[in-house]
């Protein structure tokens, strides 16, 4: 790799109140690569995210985030789970404009560049049609797109999204994705995803990071995304499977398991006459 | 002159308790309505509530003590404001409990207090004036510091206006921006605490929520963008204040001997205003989910 990681984080080690939640994590993300973050929950995809963006101390082990030319903070975040309350005087372009100046003192004047650049961010994630509306009052799709804007205004090297594919609709999960493809080649942005389901991002993710039992196995997708790999990173059986040209990951026990579960404690029925 | 004399009674503006009553109550409703707007979004109206009612606690010492009543109210409200923040708690519940438990030791205090100045006989009406206020007896030489107070507080909002609205969204945002998001809710709370003390000046510690929650409520419910919902509410608070001063002073008339108490009509004015934006912002949500079924033009052209 001859240009600098857009993040390298080496020997991570994190307890939150006396519990070890990532012990030796090790990875690189290049500029520009969109990059799975995969691990089940309570594996600490949430607690490396948060490190990554200062709002965890690590105990142990470096993070290195690639600084722009102006020496800013240069990640974006979109946290998990974030609900926007209805009520909130704001309409969708205040909460891209706070992505840029939340931080600063004092009122805010009038801009025309800061205004130009909200409105180009707008259109890039496809906000342009609800732009004037109340934050709170749009659908989850539409909100993931302005934080998405609200993170990406600042234009940062990489771009950290908690979550963000949980609770959205199957049309909505495809549409984010791919916008996030596109925002990543457009801008050079390295992004880094968290999610528990890697399908909907194996047409798009160059690197995956693996979480589990609080360490971490990284490589390429297509070095890890492959039955034998996968199956040890489980701890069972998965499938790595072509169908009308798209991988599909399918973990293959999961049947047997609900049959010998059932078995276990049996449902009775009532017999019909 | 025959209307204006309807409306505004002899000698109204050229009353000199009026013209206190005026300045001090218009700087309690500007403040009370820019630092409300951000305690609404902020989810901490029970909190304000709460300040109001342990700076009654100092307002009540202080007419003991022979003290100006603002330095009491403020000492109080600041140094709950305090103790709210430093105890950080995130939960809601749990800081519903700990609001609730400080509310009902700020109010015993204040019982202590006004029980022992109406004992002592050193203060006449003292629990009125505490806690529903008397605007017409401020004495003119608070209106310098009040009105200097008030400005502070709206320094303050000034300052971390777009981080406050930040955190209003989300602390974790504001937190990942660099945002020192503690130190911002203490300059809230702080702010709340002026906010609160001089509405408690003004119509009393119970009733200066009225002052600080009702026009930051219907500000928020009429306006979609920040600026305009603080404007309408710093309007909604100013009309109500004044129309109460203006009401009281009339109602010497009404009631020949005695006046109304200012507090309740500036009280029932902002009860009013909530009532209409709110009956407004709902007529106008379904004038937009009509044209969204219905839209213009459709089947035309």
């Amino acid at each position: 790799m001859t240009q600098a990681a857009a993040l390298s984080v080496e020997g991570l080690g994190i307890s939150l109140s006396g519990r070890q939640i990532l012990k030796d994590v090790k990875f690189q993300v290049a500029p520009g690569e969109f990059c799975a973050l995969i691990g089940a929950n309570g594996s600490g995809k949430t607690t490396l995210l948060k490190a990554i963006v200062g709002l965890v101390k690590p105990d142990s082990g470096r993070i290195t985030v690639d600084v722009d030319g102006s020496g800013g903070t240069s990640v974006g975040y979109v946290p998990q789970k974030i609900s926007l309350d209805p009520h909130l005087p704001l309409r969708a372009r205040d909460v891209v404009m706070l992505g840029l100046d939340g931080a600063r003192l004092g009122l805010p004047l009038p801009s025309s560049a800061r205004d130009a650049r909200v409105e180009e961010m707008l259109q890039a994630v496809g906000a342009g049609d609800f732009a004037e509306r109340r934050v709170g009052l749009l659908s989850g799709g539409q909100q993931q797109r302005i934080l998405v804007a609200h993170a990406l205004v600042r234009r940062p090297r990489l771009l950290l999204l908690d979550e963000p594919l949980a609770s959205l609709d199957v049309r909505s999960v495809a549409e984010i994705v791919a916008l996030l493809r596109r925002l990543s080649l457009q801008y050079g942005t390295a992004i880094l995803l968290s999610a528990h389901d890697m399908n909907p991002l194996l047409p798009v993710m160059d690197r995956i990071v693996y979480l589990a039992s609080c360490c971490a196995v990284s490589g390429k997708a297509d070095e890890v995304v492959r039955t034998e790999v996968l199956s040890r990173l489980y701890g069972y059986h998965v499938d790595v499977v072509r169908v009308h040209g798209r991988v599909v990951v399918i973990a293959a026990h999961e049947p047997e398991e609900i049959r010998a579960a059932l078995a276990r404690d049996p449902v009775h029925t009532a017999e019909i006459p | 002159m025959g209307v204006l004399g309807l409306i505004f009674a002899p000698g109204f503006l050229s009353n000199g308790p009026v013209h206190t009553a005026l300045l001090v109550g218009g700087g309690a409703a500007v403040v009370g309505a820019v630092v409300g707007v951000f305690t609404v979004m902020r989810g901490q109206s029970f909190a304000g509530h709460a300040l109001a009612d342990v700076s009654s606690a100092g307002g009540s010492a202080s007419f003991l003590l022979g003290l100006n009543p603002l330095v009491g109210f403020l000492g109080m409200a600041a140094l709950a404001a305090g103790v709210m923040e430093w105890a950080d708690v995130r939960d809601a519940r749990e800081r519903d409990l700990l609001t609730g438990v400080m509310l009902g030791a700020g109010l015993g205090l204040t019982a202590l207090f006004l029980y022992f100045a109406s004992v002592t006989g050193s203060a006449s009406g003292a629990a009125i004036t505490v806690l529903f206020g008397s605007m017409f007896t401020i004495p003119a030489s608070i209106v310098p510091a009040a009105l200097a107070l008030a400005g502070v507080a709206l320094a303050v909002i000034a300052a971390i206006y777009r981080p406050l609205l930040l955190s209003a969204v989300s602390e974790d945002l504001a937190q990942a921006q660099g945002t020192r998001v503690r130190l911002i809710g203490l300059a809230h709370g702080w702010a709340l605490a002026l906010a609160v003390s001089l509405s408690a000046m003004t119509v009393g510690a119970i009733l200066s929520t009225a002052l600080l929650i009702g026009p930051a409520a219907a500000g928020l419910r009429l306006a979609d963008r920040p600026g305009r919902s603080l404007a309408l509410a710093v309007l909604i608070g100013l009309l109500a204040t004044w129309g109460g001063i203006l009401l009281a002073y009339d109602s010497y008339d009404w009631t020949p001997g005695h006046g109304w108490p200012v507090s309740f009509f500036i009280v029932v004015l902002v009860f009013i205003a909530y009532l209409l934006a709110a009956l407004l912002a709902r007529v106008r949500a379904r004038g937009v989910s009509l044209r969204a079924v219905h839209p213009s033009g459709c089947g035309q052209d």
